[in-house]
């Protein structure tokens, strides 16, 4: 087991530099997720860890061990493929006992903690098949318990459901989260899917352009993005334009409100990232005045979509109750959560209510 | 994939290096030195244009030129027209006996060119069964068999099976629903043919109108036995290096880079046009075969078997007068094995040289090969390309050139090779490993890095994760199309012929010279073993490649 701890990582592919200076710290036994859209940096990340990709800048520890200069089969590390990358000649229990017989143990040994991984995975049924005869899912656990068999310090999992349909990926997001909190492995898993990392990891750092834009537990990430970014990449929100003035935050149609949270913010033009679950219909004249223009049931909840007067369009959903659904057209009077929804600067990089410098 | 980029001299680096001096000593040096021999004058040694002026000025020689042009065009329009129709009708529709005509349009391609232009001597010669049938029977005069007419039978006869492997391949790769949505829009038949299936094919129609105008270009056997008075460029090759009149090694190099010069013109023109063109398809659904009715039936059945019956009716023949009775050099009535008895006494070495020297090239050829498509593929850096592209030299040089080039080079120490089976397992080296490099280096690209990944992320060294994993994935495909090679190996005369002596003969080259030396029987049973050995390799193919089609 260790912590892993990379200082000013920087990664160039000719002159293009793709991660400049990053640094991070993974606590020892956590499951840390690296989020972010397609072409962050993340993967290449995770390669750079694993040791796939040259590392230009920076220091690499597993505890107090660099392991900059480690060839990759030294490192001590069990890697998940984003296709398995199953040996396809080799069957199951080879598969797993391969690590293994790279090591200098005895052929007692290999064979029971194989054993002891392909119980685990639950695929002790298939360990004489070929992997092709396995579907996605045994796949992915042939693929686990390979990796885990070896006693690694540090289990890398690029991307690891996105080959599974959509049942199979839940049922293997939770089969990951118990086996990782069973074996207490350090792990670094890299999505894409921001519901499945809210989902299964203890930290997630949000990533784009090759910076962390916001590392913290999913409950932070989703209630205190940093930026708005983060706020927009995870979950859905409305972004409405505001106004703090004079101790009041000032929205569309002049529908003013006021917290005590918001008492340190100078006088500024805003944007606010409203959530649509942060936003109720409610009679009187007070709120934001819409009008309905389509509404979706889907069972737990209904999403109503809404053209506000000043032109813009907002989502919000409420949990679905047994009156019928109000018709388009509608006219209805919005009210916010004052205290669950974000501020942040004009320009969007900065969340106000965090306290913290950008 | 550390820097993967960048040539680094670790155990990868060495191996990039001993290839490119191999190919500098046995590729190279060969061709720069025919090259210096070609623009070196006979009688005063220095630079000249003499052997050149010799070839464009006389006749003789340069009208060897247009002859082989006339007939490598006309068998590739002629084994285009046999071809593509052949590979359509047996990919769209039903047709009865469809596992038979593939297996026997296999085997009419992998068949020495020359067995087939003896064979046709046999039938339609000037003594030839069919002649004298409807000569003597119905007093029909049939047409000349010898020169343009006669080489252009057997060229297409034979290769026009290598269109139809190549068209398959493509033709499988088409979605069924192409087929469907044009149809859908009232689009079929021919015309559906021509508009749609044709384009989307016709890059790979033109890598097969290519390889067959190469073969039909380079091809020395057929026109020797059959072209009698229409001389082609390999004939003249051949003769005037080997040849008693003439010992003027200048002027046999001068020729062989012509040769060279048009092949490479040719085959550049064809990757212009063909990169050009090129559509990536993938299909999951392939073309389902549809059921004919009626005359359309018949029809295409009857082109079918038509077709595939006289390209297998060479082999047939020459298998079949390998039974008959002899006296002297001709065949009479009644049959008997004695053509096999006698053969035993011709064959001196040439079974077990045709064994070695294939069994030990292929070896190579499969060892360099994997190295090779290892180096290109996972290590692309300028010193591997420059190896990749160095390799695929051969591909454009006809197999009498290298068996001259090798010859003229190795000839003399400290590097004396000739008369050796050295000599002619290297020849046989380069001129297949393109070949298999290519195919090779398919098979790499379709297995991801993140296997030999996961390998190295368990611990396992780059050396043991190359042996352990990459190898025994890339094993049946490889071997696969080793044994390919290994049949064209087998039946390779051009090379041979220039490099071969009485003991380094081959089964091919005893073939050739029974049949030039008027020893029919012999000839027929050696063609016969040869054919058996072929077919043997075949059902090992299918055997390896779980049943899976030869594609080209």
């Amino acid at each position: 087991m260790s912590k892993i701890k990379i200082s000013n990582a920087v990664k160039k592919y000719g002159s293009n530099t793709v991660i400049s200076g990053l640094n991070l710290d993974i606590r020892d036994g956590e499951l840390f997720t690296l989020l972010g859209p397609s072409g962050c940096g993340k993967t290449t990340l995770l390669r750079m860890i694993a040791g796939f990709n040259s590392i230009e800048g920076g220091d690499f520890y597993f505890n107090e061990r660099r392991i900059n200069d480690i060839d990759p089969s030294r490192r001590n590390i069990g890697m998940v493929f984003q296709n398995y990358a199953i040996f396809p000649h080799m069957t199951v229990r080879q598969n797993v006992e391969f690590g293994l017989k790279n090591r200098k143990i005895p052929k007692s040994q290999v064979t029971a903690e194989a054993q002891r991984f392909l119980k685990l995975m639950q695929i002790d049924q298939y360990a004489d098949r070929l992997p092709e005869n396995l579907s996605g899912g045994q796949q992915q656990r042939v693929a686990l318990a390979r990796a885990l068999a070896i006693r690694p310090d540090v289990l890398l999992m690029d991307e690891p459901l996105s080959n599974l349909d959509a049942k199979l990926r839940l049922e293997m997001r939770q089969a990951i989260r118990d086996i990782q909190k069973e074996v207490g492995i350090t792990t670094v898993y890299v999505t894409h899917d921001q519901e499945e990392a809210m989902s299964i990891s203890d930290t997630i750092a949000v990533m784009k352009d090759g910076v962390i834009q916001h590392l913290g537990t999913p409950k932070d990430i989703y209630q205190r993005p940093r930026n708005l970014f983060v706020a927009t990449f995870i979950g859905r929100t409305n972004v409405l334009e505001g106004e703090y003035r004079d101790g009041k935050l000032r929205l569309d149609q002049g529908y003013l409100l006021q917290n005590g949270m918001w008492d340190k913010i100078g006088d500024q033009p805003l944007k606010v990232s409203v959530r649509p679950e942060e936003i109720v219909i409610a009679d009187g004249e007070t709120g934001l005045r819409g009008t309905v223009l389509d509404s979706i049931y889907l069972g737990l909840n209904t999403h109503y979509i809404i053209r506000l007067s000043g032109g813009e369009k907002i989502e919000l959903i409420q949990e679905s109750t047994m009156e019928e659904l109000i018709p388009a057209g509608t006219a209805v009077n919005l009210m916010v959560k004052k205290e669950k929804i974000n501020l942040f600067t004009g320009d969007g990089s900065r969340n106000l209510l965090r306290g913290e410098a950008s | 994939m550390k820097n993967n980029n960048k040539f680094r001299l670790d155990a990868w680096g060495g191996i990039t290096l001993l290839m490119l001096g191999f190919y500098g000593l046995f590729l190279l040096f060969p061709l720069a030195n025919l090259t210096a021999m070609a623009f070196t004058s006979t009688e005063t040694g220095r630079f000249s244009f003499e052997h050149f002026i010799r070839f464009f000025s006389k006749p003789y020689y340069s009208s060897t030129l247009s002859n082989s042009f006339k007939v490598s065009i006309a068998a590739t329009a002629t084994s285009l027209l046999a071809g593509v129709p052949l590979a359509y009708f047996l990919t769209v529709y039903k047709i009865k006996g469809k596992k038979l005509l593939s297996i026997l349009i296999i085997i009419s391609s992998m068949s020495a060119p020359f067995v087939g232009a003896y064979s046709w001597i046999l039938l339609l010669g000037r003594n030839g069964v069919i002649t004298k049938f409807f000569g003597g029977l119905l007093g029909i005069q049939m047409p000349d068999i010898y020169g343009f007419g006669g080489i252009l039978l057997v060229f297409t006869t034979q290769l026009y099976s290598l269109i139809f492997l190549y068209v398959q391949g493509a033709l499988r790769k088409v979605d069924n629903s192409l087929m469907e949505a044009s149809a859908n829009m009232g689009r079929t038949g021919f015309r559906r043919f021509f508009t749609v299936v044709l384009p989307l094919i016709m890059p790979t129609v033109l890598a097969a109108a290519l390889m067959v105008f190469m073969c039909a270009l380079s091809d020395f056997g057929t026109p020797m036995l059959i072209g009698e008075g229409y001389r082609t460029f390999p004939v003249i090759l051949y003769s005037e290096f080997i040849g008693e009149v003439s010992k003027n090694k200048g002027f046999a190099s001068a020729i062989a880079i012509i040769a060279l010069a048009i092949t490479t013109v040719v085959f550049l023109i064809q990757k212009y046009v063909g990169t050009k063109k090129a559509f990536s398809m993938n299909s999951l659904h392939p073309i389902e075969e549809k059921e004919l009715k009626g005359a359309a039936k018949i029809i295409v059945h009857a082109i079918c078997y038509l077709v595939v019956g006289i390209s297998i009716l060479p082999q047939v023949y020459v298998t079949y007068t390998s039974f008959l009775k002899t006296k002297g050099v001709t065949f009479v009535k009644g049959y008997s094995f004695d053509s096999y008895v006698k053969m035993v006494d011709r064959l001196g070495n040439s079974i077990r040289n045709t064994l070695i020297i294939p069994v030990v090239a292929l070896a190579c050829v499969v060892f360099i090969a994997v190295l090779m498509a290892y180096v290109t593929v996972r290590r692309r850096n300028l010193v591997t390309n420059t190896v990749d592209v160095i390799s695929m030299i051969p591909y454009v040089i006809p197999g009498t050139v290298v068996g001259i080039a090798m010859l003229t080079a190795f000839n003399t120490r400290p590097i004396l090779l000739s008369g050796t089976m050295t000599i002619m397992v290297i020849a046989l080296i380069i001129r297949r490993l393109p070949y298999t490099t290519r195919s090779s280096v398919a098979i790499l690209q379709q297995i991801p890095i993140s296997i030999e990944e996961a390998a190295l992320s368990l611990g396992s060294s780059k050396i043991k994760t190359f042996f352990r994993i990459t190898v025994p994935m890339m094993a049946s495909g490889v071997l696969a199309g080793a044994i390919l090679s290994w049949v064209t190996m087998i039946s390779e005369l051009s090379t041979a012929i220039i490099l071969y002596t009485g003991k380094t003969q081959t089964l091919t080259v005893a073939v050739y010279t029974q049949i030039i030396r008027g020893n029919y029987g012999i000839a027929a049973a050696m063609a016969t073993v040869l054919t058996v050995l072929t077919v043997a390799s075949l059902l090992i193919f299918n055997r390896l490649s779980n049943g899976k089609e030869i594609t080209m």
